[in-house]
């Protein structure tokens, strides 16, 4: 319990402050573009960039480890990753408009063919002389422990960079999600807010790797942003309300994992999300389950009073 | 001479193989209310769409006050289908009608006072004013419509562009639309509707553009709205083809002044 309230005070030494505060940073940006992401429809494409970045990790670190570099430096890990993961959401898009897949099988495909190759590859870095693929099996699922300072504002940095964008094409993405007909004609440049979009979405999947791991780093954009949305109507408050569930998730998943050893860092911050989602699922004041059956009965009740 | 609002010059368009628009050529009226009628699958709302630039075009050009849309994107307002987007989105009418203002008042800022209460204005002109801030996806069908119509007046467009304002409405609520387009009208301004049903077309437009993949008939309603064009654009497939349609109803026509 002590290490508990250690590790979410930032008590835990500098390191883990930098840490936690990184988490934070990730989930604030992660929350606040999610709503974008959610609006725009685009969660399915959100999960298959997550996994596609395998490819990119294993290749990264492979060319590192044979040209001399250092295999585990994180910018070089990132940005192999954001590379096949652009690549796998560009062909899925491309084999979408060309009318030859349904987006939803587009993005199964994706999955299985960035997953597929991702692992395929891990096994050939496992045979790497270099020792240890253990650096790039915490990207799967997550693990906070173990990041260096240095890592910690990277990807807060990359996370705070996004957050920016997010604040100043506020109003264009707004406009563009809810009609993407009306932006157009508008002249909104409506092809290329739609590749800012997925610039930002990757640019804060990558962030979340290292953390949250590529298999639950969508939660994060998806979770928050459908919470907030069952707490509100507005998306000038959906989004800050989200970014603000997305740091408190990410910081109290990653301070909970760090005082409890034997929980993974990345379920333990979707976990967390999920369950907030779970509260406003039941207690949303307009949407949630209980005021949506206590309408119902007193509507009911009110007809009945009015028949008899 | 001032160039018209709108002239298409052999709009062509495809989706994968099939020819949807068949080098659509037609221009609309100055200071007037154009329907473009036809059959289900005729390509009308492709040829506003085309002419927007919102589908690609395989050939011909659309020609906006004279020029290309991207020149006089303030002088055109185009009113989209209301199934088009997702009325569970997370806004009020107002902050919808307010889109209306982000292309003259910048999008990098919130919206100034006096923007927002035009965007307000336009609202209370469909009769929209005591619902401003409830929640789009709670109001009615019609009143969606509306908002959509508020969210195009607060454009302050010279041209505008309508893909079926009429669609699933209620009376009521076509009888305030109308209205809003005759105003329109009478301020100078141009209105081009996709328009469906063949029994008002007399009564609220004053031109027609009759189209069946191609245009077969375009002109003042008096002369092109006749039954040899309607059998020629609806290929003999009009059960409702009478001299009922082609006549004004006068007891309608008492009920909304022009």
């Amino acid at each position: 319990m002590e290490t508990l309230l250690q590790a979410l005070a930032f008590a835990g030494g500098h390191n883990t402050r930098m840490v936690a505060l990184g988490c934070a940073a990730f989930g604030l940006a992660a929350g606040a573009l999610g709503c974008f992401v959610l609006l725009r429809g685009r969660a399915l494409i959100a999960d298959a960039a997550a996994h596609a970045t395998l490819p990119g990790l294993c290749i990264a670190f492979i060319l590192a480890a044979w040209l001399g570099g250092n295999p585990r430096s994180l910018p070089l890990l990132l940005a192999g990753a954001a590379t096949t993961a652009a690549i796998g959401v560009l062909a899925a898009g491309a084999m979408v408009r060309g009318g030859r897949l349904r987006d939803d099988a587009a993005m199964a495909l994706v999955v299985s063919l960035g997953f597929g190759i991702g692992v395929a590859l891990l096994s050939v870095v496992q045979s790497l002389p270099v020792g240890g693929q253990a650096g790039l099996s915490s990207f799967i699922l997550g693990q906070a422990a173990g990041m260096g300072q240095a890592d910690a504002l990277l990807i807060g940095g990359l996370a705070l960079l996004a957050l920016l964008a997010v604040a100043v094409l506020f109003r264009p993405l707004a406009v563009l999600c809810f009609d993407p007909e009306f932006a157009a004609v508008s002249g909104l440049p409506v092809r290329r807010l739609d590749l800012v979009l997925m610039a930002l979405m990757l640019a804060v999947t990558v962030a979340g790797l290292r953390a949250i791991g590529l298999i639950l780093v969508v939660a994060l954009m998806v979770v928050p942003a459908a919470t907030a949305r069952l707490l509100t109507d507005r998306l000038p408050v959906m989004v800050p309300l989200a970014a603000l569930l997305g740091a408190f998730a990410a910081w109290f998943g990653a301070g909970l994992s760090a005082a409890i050893p034997a929980l993974p860092t990345g379920a333990t911050i979707a976990l967390v999300a999920c369950g907030g989602f779970a509260l406003a699922l039941l207690f949303a004041p307009a949407r949630g389950v209980i005021a949506f059956t206590l309408r119902q009965r007193r509507l009911r009740r009110e007809l009945l009073a009015e028949l008899r | 001479m001032t160039p018209p609002a709108l002239e298409l010059r052999g709009l062509s368009v495809a989706y994968r193989e099939a020819v949807v628009l068949r080098r659509a050529s037609w221009t609309a009226p100055v200071h007037g209310l154009a329907a473009i009628v036809g059959p289900n699958g005729a390509g009308k709302s492709t040829m506003l769409k085309a002419a927007l630039g919102l589908v690609p075009l395989l050939a011909g050009e659309a020609r906006f006050f004279g020029q290309p849309l991207a020149a006089v994107r303030r002088r055109v307002g185009y009113l989209p289908q209301r199934a088009s987007v997702d009325w569970d989105f997370p806004a009020t009418a107002l902050q919808v009608a307010a889109m209306g203002r982000y292309p003259r008042a910048g999008w990098f800022r919130p919206l100034p006072r006096a923007e927002r209460e035009h965007a307000r204005a336009a609202l209370a002109e469909v009769g929209l004013a005591d619902l401003a801030d409830r929640q789009i996806g709670q109001l009615s069908g019609g009143q969606q419509q509306r908002v959509f119509l508020a969210r195009a007046l607060a454009l302050e467009a010279e041209l505008y562009l309508m893909d079926e304002p009429f669609a699933g409405v209620d009376a009521a609520t076509e009888r305030a639309i109308v209205e809003v387009l005759r105003r329109l009208a009478r301020q100078g301004r141009t209105v081009v509707a996709v328009h469906h049903d063949l029994a008002t077309v007399a009564e609220y437009f004053n031109h027609v553009c009759l189209l069946n993949g191609e245009v077969v008939a375009a002109g003042p309603v008096a002369t092109t709205f006749t039954p040899e064009h309607l059998a020629r654009a609806y290929g003999g497939r009009l059960p409702l083809l009478d001299r009922q349609v082609l006549q004004p109803r006068p007891v309608l026509q008492a009920a909304v002044p022009a």
